[in-house]
């Protein structure tokens, strides 16, 4: 234990792996002495945990099988958190739901990030006319409010999980690109950038090389930090009825089955609205840290 | 053709219209092969100017470069870019952060496609003092002279003719100042590359350089021998000026009243 630390703190790092684990090592540490963060980063693995082990944790037949009999049961040793209208076990649909929550977090990210990266990189590396056109779409897409662009997505599309994602990501881009864009301008007026066409290296390089690793750290932190929003707009397609589709457990469309229950039989709606705020909170409070942990302009 | 910077009528501009601003007035020098030429003047002079211009980091109004016998390409090739380095002020921007001192030195070859690129990382450490044990190191583990020794060896790692030094040693402490500027002068003397060294500070063009020229306002007001630098010798009254208010530094001892 006493040496894997000092192997990582060592000063004068014998390899390239160990050098770049020791940059890790430090952000761990800088990440670990913030304990809100660390709060975040257990419910983010919590959901992760529960999205993976899902099968075990609750029988997937739990999800789907209806028991009229049984139907707004409230919470007991059989049922953890209630049944609901149609007799299924919350607490087996809400596990469950984790697996479409985080698919949804998942694909929006990886869309999202590398995307809005590129368009701001290259807007603000290559600058003149690229940066006009790049920029200028980007504004046309921020111009529109974001839940009413997926709404009008989703309703061309047809609703369901996949078309949810597509819209969310195609609204969520714009602000990644500005973000990446506004670094980028910044980056290149720098030395290092100068010295490295001095030395012949190509714009497609320098942009890889040079500027990426050091806009990646404010897009992943802006990323953990939109989750929230992420997770909220999936949700409220859901609850609209536009995105996951009954009998998908998903957390958004649970919410808005419960509604008519909520004043006699409040854990149908509540139970799923709690995970909902709970990994929403998890992912602010992780990227909080991250932001805290990460910045350069800190270090 | 033994001339290795050739800069004629040299006219750099900055911005458009009414809120232009010409930066480099006409400025003409050459650089033999193997010599060493200094540009002194004060902040916003120009001097600096007329570096980016001579490795294609902007781009001149009006004037002719020539550099290595042919005249500066727009979009010079890589192999033109090998040929001329910078050596930048301060070493603290002009080391990527993320970059280990191993990555810095292995880029230029990867963009060149150079070979034996272990070898040649190593020699380059050791060509410019630093341990190979610094080899993994992040440019924030290492001091500012450290730091500008990387920016040295990562300019001379492409094994460039000519190398520009933009005041490579004003960002730092007065002590690492003489070792970098001794350093300079012994891979010159070792490679024998060419030097233009810009300044602001007449002690250090003098013991680097041959030839000075003395820039004010974008222009080059005198070119002279820096033997006379060392003397003060000049004949434009702006050079004067500028030697009088280095002696500042030099005062007279002061004279202990011990009563």
């Amino acid at each position: 234990m006493n040496n894997a630390r000092s192997w990582l703190l060592a000063d004068q790092p014998a390899s390239p792996l160990q050098a770049r684990m020791g940059r890790f090592y430090t952000s761990w540490l800088a990440l670990s002495a913030n304990p809100l963060a660390l709060i975040g980063l257990a419910i983010v693995v919590l959901l992760l945990l529960s999205a993976l082990l899902a099968p075990w944790i609750a029988p997937r037949d739990a999800v789907y099988v209806q028991n009229l009999d049984g139907r707004l049961q409230p919470p007991s040793l059989l049922h953890w958190f209630g049944t609901d209208e149609l007799g299924r076990d919350l607490f087996a649909r809400v596990v469950h739901g984790s697996r479409i929550t985080l698919m949804i977090v998942a694909l929006v990210a990886i869309i999202v990030g590398p995307l809005g990266l590129i368009i701001g990189m290259v807007a603000g590396y290559v600058g003149g006319w690229t940066d006009r056109i790049l920029m200028r779409l980007t504004d046309i897409f921020l111009a529109f409010p974001r839940l009413v662009l997926a709404l009008a997505f989703v309703a061309a599309l047809r609703p369901g999980i996949e078309s949810a994602i597509l819209a969310i990501a195609i609204t969520s881009w714009p602000p990644y690109a500005r973000l990446a864009r506004a670094e980028t301008l910044m980056i290149r007026r720098s030395d290092f950038i100068a010295a490295a066409i001095a030395q012949g290296a190509s714009a497609p390089r320098i942009i890889r090389r040079y500027v990426m690793p050091l806009c990646m750290p404010s897009v992943v932190i802006r990323l953990t930090l939109d989750m929230a929003g992420i997770i909220l707009t999936a949700a409220g397609l859901g609850f609209l009825g536009l995105g996951a589709q009954p009998p998908s457990p998903e957390w958004g469309a649970m919410v808005a089955a419960g509604r008519g229950y909520v004043l006699d039989q409040w854990w149908v709606s509540t139970i799923p609205g709690i995970a909902i705020l709970l990994v929403s909170l998890g992912f602010n409070l992780l990227g909080d840290g991250l932001r805290d942990a990460l910045d350069p302009r800190q270090s | 053709m033994n001339e290795a910077i050739e800069v004629s009528d040299l006219e750099v501009t900055f911005g458009h219209g009414t809120k232009s601003f010409k930066a480099v007035q006409g400025v003409s020098f050459t650089v033999p092969f193997g010599q060493s030429f200094g540009l002194v003047g004060e902040s916003g002079s120009g001097k600096s100017t007329i570096l980016r211009a001579l490795s294609v980091l902007v781009r001149p109004s009006g004037g002719r470069l020539q550099v290595a016998g042919g005249p500066l390409p727009l979009h010079p090739p890589k192999t033109f870019r090998r040929r001329v380095q910078l050596v930048f002020q301060d070493p603290y921007a002009s080391l990527h952060p993320r970059h280990s001192i191993d990555r810095i030195l292995r880029e230029p070859l990867e963009v060149h496609g150079f070979d034996r690129r272990e070898e040649r990382i190593l020699q380059s450490l050791d060509e410019v003092g630093l341990p190979r044990r610094y080899r993994y190191r992040y440019p924030h583990q290492l001091s500012g002279g450290q730091r500008q020794r990387v920016a040295i060896a990562r300019a001379l790692v492409l094994e460039p003719e000519i190398l520009l030094l933009d005041e490579p040693t004003s960002a730092l402490d007065v002590s690492i100042q003489a070792e970098i500027l001794n350093l300079l002068s012994d891979l010159r003397e070792a490679r024998q590359l060419t030097y233009l060294l810009v300044s602001h500070n007449l002690a250090v063009v003098a013991h680097m350089c041959d030839r000075v020229a003395i820039m004010s306002q974008g222009k080059i007001v005198e070119v002279t021998d820096s033997r006379h630098l060392r003397t003060g010798t000049f004949t434009h009254p702006y050079s004067q000026q500028l030697w009088a208010s280095s002696q500042g530094y030099f005062r007279d001892p002061a004279v202990l009243d011990v009563g």
